[in-house]
């Protein structure tokens, strides 16, 4: 039996669900490739009225922050040191790198000179957010590899690189938490220069600062999701115990990011409020359910350690950031004179694909590398320990010799 | 965008008086002309009254805008040039991730198709709506007027200035401030008190003198300060804010895993000092 035959068997055993999901991903890759080669005229309604349409909105300006669960994860547990949290970082840190990967697919898609993308690498420029979100982009998604790296290492028994891995940990957590709080801000600072586009609802100096606290409140609640589904579908234990202290933690950033919205909306805005009422209503739903609803549900303790609310709640705050992102990049942009940017047939497919990819991905590897385990570090270390990851291991035989 | 004050008195700059203009639109064609650019097909009436493409695109990199409007009961026309106002700070050079734009210091913006990446990030920065993109192509660039560069370079004006039989003046950015302020001065009847391109978006190397209100004419109000100056307050903060965050978290880890490990000796100890008296005994 050759190789194509052992894969095409393996893809017949999955899920009708995975199934559709190829067929997605597939669809998505055919419509990018009508991009490459129709040109982007033909194949998007994108127009000089509108340079950027459902591609930079969702999948480059949405989907970052989507993956922010990750960074903040991994500072909550290694920095802050709420240990009994590390069940859910591996999880995350796939989720990460699977939005990092498919943010960088989006972009080059979305550019129109992708093969010219890594100039931004040689010719710096400073002064420019995209220059810093790329070059943050690339660093993270480097260190989200090497993240991801670990469970590769341990599906095939790779002890050295494993030790170095597990010694850089420490570094790597920090260097994740510096980067992405440089450039989830950032794409706030993007739209910090369309000053007189961006509707005063939106834009107002802050934009940065709201920018990189949503990522993190929207990082909470993308883990709190995923480990619902991964509990519903894929046969993992419950961890709405351990969720229970993300949700203890969202009123917090919920409470500050509220108040430094409005703080930011009333203050430091300039230009009307109140003249566009559609622009007025999707303010208000974003605010209101992505953000105020979430935040009086959390306060009530009964509703933190329910399993139904957790998912509703998060679900709330994820909705509310979407529209978010997409009030600040997409409809907060219109002029009131202008005709209505609608995503062609093939973006859309191309975004939906996207999506699909990230969960059929996910679920392809939770199905082959240990993810969920929570292995115990039973491998021999000897390189430097200086961040004494490595005690349970030592001692775990020592003390088997003792009771012996 | 930097703190040091650079002089551009002696950039290069147009003088266009509106009320001069007889929309011949010469400097339309001397702009195809002289960039190579194709024809559009248009229909009449397709944009605005009798303005004609539609719109600026990757074909036209300068255009006459009509206004209609009534004067004493008589139709009248106002005409105005649209083109590219090289900013003196441009907000499209300082968005530019690969830094494709450039201000020379003969006053043109110009842009570098070799660096471009396609980003469409100049097009959401420019408060002008100047960049257009190849929309047509499957490798689009981004297509803009360059103050005709390669021209003044070899000591000409600019296409458009030298088609314009009555409307475009040219010449250094202070000389042109001083007559556009000499003329609104011997006629203000004539002219609307305000240069439009003296102060938009920082200053720019375009001035308009107008009859009409400038927002009736359809100019755009942009904002006095120069664009860069509101992205570069945020972006100047990042390495501080990567080295605090860095810093912090640091920190807070390493005392973090200092406090387990002084507990996990805590422990240590203890149990060393309930197997001490046993061991004492056996001595």
């Amino acid at each position: 039996m050759t190789a194509a035959r052992l894969i095409i068997d393996e893809v017949k055993g999955y899920h009708r669900f995975l199934k559709f999901m190829i067929v997605l991903v597939a669809l998505g890759a055919l419509a990018s490739l009508l991009r490459f080669v129709f040109g982007l005229g033909v194949t998007t309604n994108l127009n000089d009225t509108y340079p950027w349409g459902l591609w930079i909105s969702f999948d480059v300006v949405t989907a970052v922050p989507l993956a922010a669960g990750a960074f903040t994860l991994g500072a909550i547990v290694h920095c802050f040191h709420i240990k009994k949290l590390e069940p859910l970082v591996r999880p995350a840190i796939v989720t990460g790198f699977l939005g990092y990967s498919l943010v960088c697919v989006g972009l080059l898609l979305d550019l129109g000179q992708p093969h010219k993308g890594w100039h931004t690498l040689v010719y710096w420029n400073v002064h420019s957010p995209m220059f810093e979100v790329s070059m943050c982009v690339m660093a993270y998604t480097t260190v989200l590899f090497l993240e991801f790296l670990s469970p590769v290492c341990e599906k095939f028994g790779y002890r050295l690189p494993l030790r170095v891995l597990r010694w850089l940990e420490m570094p790597l957590v920090i260097a994740a938490a510096a980067i992405s709080t440089l450039h989830q801000s950032s794409l706030g600072t993007f739209f910090l220069i369309a000053v007189d586009k961006l509707h005063a609802l939106w834009y107002n100096p802050l934009l940065p600062l709201l920018f990189w606290m949503s990522a993190i409140f929207t990082g909470i609640s993308i883990i709190i999701i995923e480990a619902t589904m991964v509990h519903r579908y894929l046969n993992q234990p419950d961890e709405s115990e351990l969720l229970e202290v993300l949700t203890r933690i969202l009123p917090w950033v919920l409470g500050a990011y509220l108040l430094v919205k409005l703080y930011a909306t009333i203050f430091l805005s300039h230009g009307p409020l109140f003249d566009r009422p559609w622009l007025l209503m999707l303010f208000l739903v974003e605010l209101g359910v992505g953000v105020v609803m979430p935040l009086l549900m959390f306060l009530n303790k009964a509703n933190r350690e329910d399993k139904r609310m957790q998912l509703r709640g998060a679900t709330m705050v994820v909705f509310g950031l979407v529209l978010n992102r997409f009030n600040v990049s997409m409809f907060g942009m219109i002029q009131p004179d202008q005709q209505v940017y609608i995503p062609s047939l093939i973006e859309s497919v191309v975004t939906v694909g996207i999506i699909a990819a990230h969960v059929l991905f996910f679920v392809l590897i939770a199905k082959y590398f240990p993810i969920f385990e929570h292995h115990p570090e039973t491998v021999d270390y000897a390189l430097p320990d200086s961040f004494r990851k490595l005690d349970g291991a030592h001692k775990a035989p020592a003390t088997q010799a003792e009771q012996a | 965008m930097s703190t040091k004050t650079i002089d551009y008195s002696k950039n290069k700059a147009f003088l266009i008086d509106t009320t001069k203009c007889t929309g011949c639109r010469g400097c339309q064609v001397a702009c195809k002309q002289w960039n190579q650019l194709k024809a559009e097909q248009t229909t009449f009436f397709s944009g605005e009254g009798y303005q004609n493409p539609p719109a600026m695109s990757e074909y036209t990199f300068t255009r006459i805008k009509f206004r209609d409007y009534q004067k004493d009961g008589q139709n009248e026309f106002a005409f105005y040039k649209e083109m590219c106002m090289h900013c003196n700070d441009p907000a499209c050079a300082s968005v530019c991730p690969v830094g494709a734009f450039k201000k020379t210091k003969e006053g043109p913006v110009i842009y570098d198709a070799q660096r471009c990446i396609g980003c469409r990030f100049c097009m959401i920065a420019c408060p002008f709506g100047i960049p257009k993109y190849e929309w047509s192509k499957a490798f689009p660039l981004v297509r803009k007027c360059t103050g005709c560069y390669s021209r003044i370079k070899e000591g000409l004006e600019p296409a458009c200035v030298t088609a314009c039989p009555t409307a475009i003046s040219y010449g250094s950015r202070d000389a042109m401030l001083k007559e556009a302020e000499r003329r609104m001065k011997e006629k203000p009847e004539r002219y609307y008190k305000k240069i439009y391109g003296k102060e938009e978006a920082g200053g720019t190397c375009i001035f308009y003198l107008t009859h009409q209100p400038l927002d009736e004419l359809g100019f755009k109000p942009v904002t006095s300060r120069a664009l860069p100056s509101y992205t570069w307050d945020a972006l100047r903060l990042v390495p501080g804010i990567f080295l605090t965050v860095g810093g912090t978290l640091s920190a807070l880890s390493w005392f973090n895993h200092r406090k387990e490990r002084v507990r996990r000796e805590e422990e240590q100890r203890q149990q060393n000092a309930d197997q001490q008296p046993t061991e004492g005994d056996q001595q």
